[in-house]
């Protein structure tokens, strides 16, 4: 009964999405208040039978309801129940009702939080929302139904792949399609604006928080994959270039440049086509992730059995998203006012650097994820094109950005005094310099890469913390949320950026034969072999190392990395054992048994600074909420309520 | 500076740091690709000598032999056969008869020294690139 209570709130959550994405739009066309009034009730609505039906799929799934198919391929009685409930999401059909739900959360936090915009406006938004919705539900309700039943039903489900049995299931693709479908917001904004011509400061004011949210979820949810790639697939990378992340990725970097532009489009009411462009951009690369992550069309950690023929309709919904809203865009864009003028050197400028480093960031980052794709597709071969690439374009790229993160935000708007600059970045040069000249000899070796890196995370980081200084100096307890988040992020940045530059630079990786009692050294450390010996799980069973760390002769930890059997797939699992730490993390992982001796394949690696990489991104994070805490945001606009939306129209 | 001015020097510099990028993202871009051949196209002699390339196929039954670190096996797509070497560690999912992707050189001795082994995170999956290997040998 409650896959089809399910079932039945989807369908009628497809209708209310109906209902949403059409007559508030006409309503807001013709100046009909009941059907714009009808926007911010449909909206909730939409989102209550969401959650209502994936609370009936949740409760398939910790019921052990294996007649619903989803849940026989995604579930297994041994399953302990957080990852049976976090199987909801494991799944092709499950992860798109996530989506969905999450584009039909952000709906209703518009339609409940925007009590300051006018009617019109909110109508528009929430419809192009629902639109979108429109899209997705019908992509889930004809080819995806995650309630399917199976007839006869099956006796036991065929389990979830161990790979996803980890903590990182239950928190990195919420966080992460938090951050994908927030783009849609961010979108709406600029579709909402670009049917009633109203492009301005307000505008871009209305969807800054939105669009600064939606990246922050994306970092975080960017953040822990990474992570969780970190630990558990055994590699013990923290990126790899592969598509897959790349699809994140890429959202994520037009998303930066969108949130850099709406700042001079809201303060200044430059750049609008641009930041409209953008904000088309950042939200269609969320769709493409998603296509190219639930199509199947990559080779990548990602591609667990998949159906192709899907991705076509998901290829569908993009297209026709990314045509309806240029061609909007090419009907409008004329009309918009060019915004102020300003000198060559001035913040608008450094901020267009800004987006023209990350737009061509994204670009190369796309050309090498589609590159294999579109060879493929034309029947010239297949091949792949590797983290070498990934690495020779994007660096060059990214260096000016990093230079100019500690100087944009000096630069006054209009026209800045580049001597006055200099002046204060005086101190920031200097430390820059020492610290690249400095730290790679104080981590034993001095090489022009690593200096680069130093140099950089000591320029940002200073010149913010000055920055923060000054500000205190002329009495900093007035200074805005977003002023404290802009600087908190890029000091983020700078712990990123050390993070990278170290564990790049000065990690030790070894694959040795250790048998019991061998010894293995890394980075100073020492790890001795206890033993291996076997322990049941609650459904697997492993064979468990015992390795003893020590520095100096002095024993730190025992630390136990396991080789887990599974029993329902019968799939084997490394869990690496990390000793973690704020200036190292010593990770050791089992490989197999070598031979007769009770010999295994032990891999050890040395991660200086490696967790300075996700504490930086954390940071990032942290400064986008306090940004969208400013009070600014909040304000009534009193000039807003007055001007008839669709005046143009 | 006239605006009209100020916003030529704009586009110049957008385009000339644009063109920079592009030539160096093609630049990156061809050298840094490995193409994907087949077991069969290797005994063609269609592999490049002087490059990596990649190699899927099945993990021939039987044929995966240790030696310390280093693992020898064979990739074949049912056809035509190819010897490889590997040291490091193996992914957890590459085994006997399932599917693998090794990508690394081509020896003057027909052995293929692999740098890296990927298996997938399924035990029912097969690499497209694998399958593909197969199809091909199996439509000749």
């Amino acid at each position: 009964m409650t896959p089809e209570l399910g079932h039945f709130a989807l369908i009628l959550a497809f209708v209310t999405a109906l209902m949403q994405g059409v007559l508030p739009l006409i309503g807001a066309q013709r100046r009909r208040t009941q059907w714009i009034a009808l926007a911010r009730p449909a909206a909730q609505t939409h989102f209550l039978l969401l959650a209502f039906s994936f609370a009936c799929l949740a409760q398939s799934f910790l019921a052990n309801d294996f007649s619903v198919a989803y849940v026989a391929q995604n579930s297994n009685t041994q399953l302990p129940a957080i990852y049976r409930f976090a199987a909801v999401w494991g799944g092709h059909e499950g992860s798109l009702l996530l989506w969905v739900l999450m584009l039909s959360g952000w709906g209703a936090a518009v339609s409940v939080t925007s009590r300051q915009l006018p009617e019109v406006m909110v109508a528009r938004v929430l419809a192009v929302l629902g639109l979108v919705s429109i899209g997705m539900l019908a992509f889930i309700l004809f080819t995806s139904n995650p309630f399917a039943r199976l007839l006869p039903a099956a006796a036991e489900g065929r389990d979830l792949n161990p790979l996803l049995q980890d903590p990182g299931l239950v928190f990195h693709p919420p966080m992460l399609y938090m951050g994908y479908v927030g783009f849609a917001v961010a979108f709406a904004f600029a579709v909402a604006a670009l049917i009633s011509g109203r492009l301005d400061a307000a505008w871009a004011r209305w969807s800054r928080p939105w669009t600064t949210a939606a990246w922050c979820f994306l970092t975080i949810g960017i953040a822990m994959g990474s992570w969780w790639a970190y630990y558990e697939l055994g590699w013990g990378g923290w990126w790899f270039w592969d598509p897959v992340e790349n699809a994140s990725f890429m959202p994520w970097l037009a998303g930066t440049a969108l949130i850099h532009s709406l700042a001079i489009t809201e303060k200044r009411g430059a750049f609008k086509n641009w930041t409209v462009l953008l904000a088309i951009a950042a939200f269609s690369l969320s769709l493409l992730g998603t296509f190219l992550v639930r199509s199947g069309v990559l080779t990548s950690v990602h591609a667990f059995a998949s159906d192709p023929s899907r991705g076509v309709f998901i290829l569908i919904l993009l297209g026709v998203v990314i045509g309806s809203s240029l061609t909007l865009f090419a009907w409008r864009a004329p009309r918009v006012s060019a915004g102020g003028a300003f000198a060559l050197v001035s913040r608008e400028t450094m901020l267009l650097i800004n987006n023209v480093l990350l737009v061509v960031a994204t670009g190369s980052v796309l050309l090498g994820t589609l590159y294999p794709l579109l060879i493929d597709a034309l029947g010239l071969g297949k091949l792949s094109v590797g983290p070498p690439y990934f690495n020779t374009v994007f660096v060059p790229v990214m260096v000016p950005l990093l230079l100019l993160i500690a100087v944009g935000p000096l630069a006054r708007w209009k026209h800045a005094d580049l001597r006055d600059m200099a002046r204060r970045l005086r101190l920031s040069f200097v430390l820059a310099l020492l610290a690249g000249i400095i730290l790679p000899q104080l981590m034993g070796r001095w090489t022009p890469m690593t200096a680069l890196g130093c140099l950089l995370a000591v320029w940002i980081a200073s010149s913010t913390v000055f920055q923060i200084v000054e500000r205190l100096k002329i009495g900093g307890g007035n200074a805005p949320a977003s002023f404290w988040g802009m600087h908190l992020a890029h000091f983020g940045i700078a712990v990123f950026v050390l993070g990278v530059t170290l564990v790049g630079g000065y990690q030790e990786e070894k694959d040795v034969r250790m048998q019991t009692g061998d010894v293995v050294s890394v980075g100073g450390y020492q790890l001795r072999l206890l033993g291996i010996s076997a322990a049941p799980g609650p459904n697997y069973r492993a064979s468990v190392g015992e390795f003893e760390l020590s520095k100096n002769g002095r024993v730190l930890k025992t630390l136990h990395p396991e080789k887990r059997q599974y029993f329902s797939s019968q799939m084997p699992m490394t869990e690496a054992a990390i000793d973690a730490g704020l200036t190292r993390d010593i990770y050791v992982s089992l490989g197999e048994p070598l031979d007769q001796q009770g010999a295994w394949s032990v891999r050890v690696y040395f991660k200086p600074f490696v967790d300075w990489i996700w504490g930086g991104c954390l940071l990032m994070a942290a400064g986008g909420f306090l940004a969208v805490l400013d009070r600014r945001y909040r304000l009534r606009v009193k000039v807003a309520a007055s001007v008839p939306a669709s005046a143009t129209a | 500076m006239k605006p009209r001015h100020k916003r030529i020097a704009l586009i110049v510099g957008g385009l000339a740091s644009i063109t920079i990028a592009a030539v160096l993202v093609l630049k990156a871009l061809d050298s840094n690709i490995a193409l994907y051949i087949t077991p069969s196209d290797v005994i063609a002699g269609k592999a490049p000598h002087d490059k990596a390339f990649r190699m899927g196929g099945l993990v021939k039954q039987g044929s995966i032999q240790r030696e310390g670190m280093t693992t020898r096996f064979i990739i074949t797509d049912t056809a035509k056969e190819i010897p490889v070497a590997y040291t490091g560690i193996l992914p957890d999912l590459f085994r006997d008869g399932k599917g693998a992707i090794v990508q690394g050189r081509l020896g003057a001795d027909g052995l293929f020294s692999a740098s890296e082994v990927l298996a997938k995170h399924d035990e029912n999956y097969m690499p497209p690139e694998a399958q593909h290997a197969i199809d091909q040998a199996q439509k000749k």
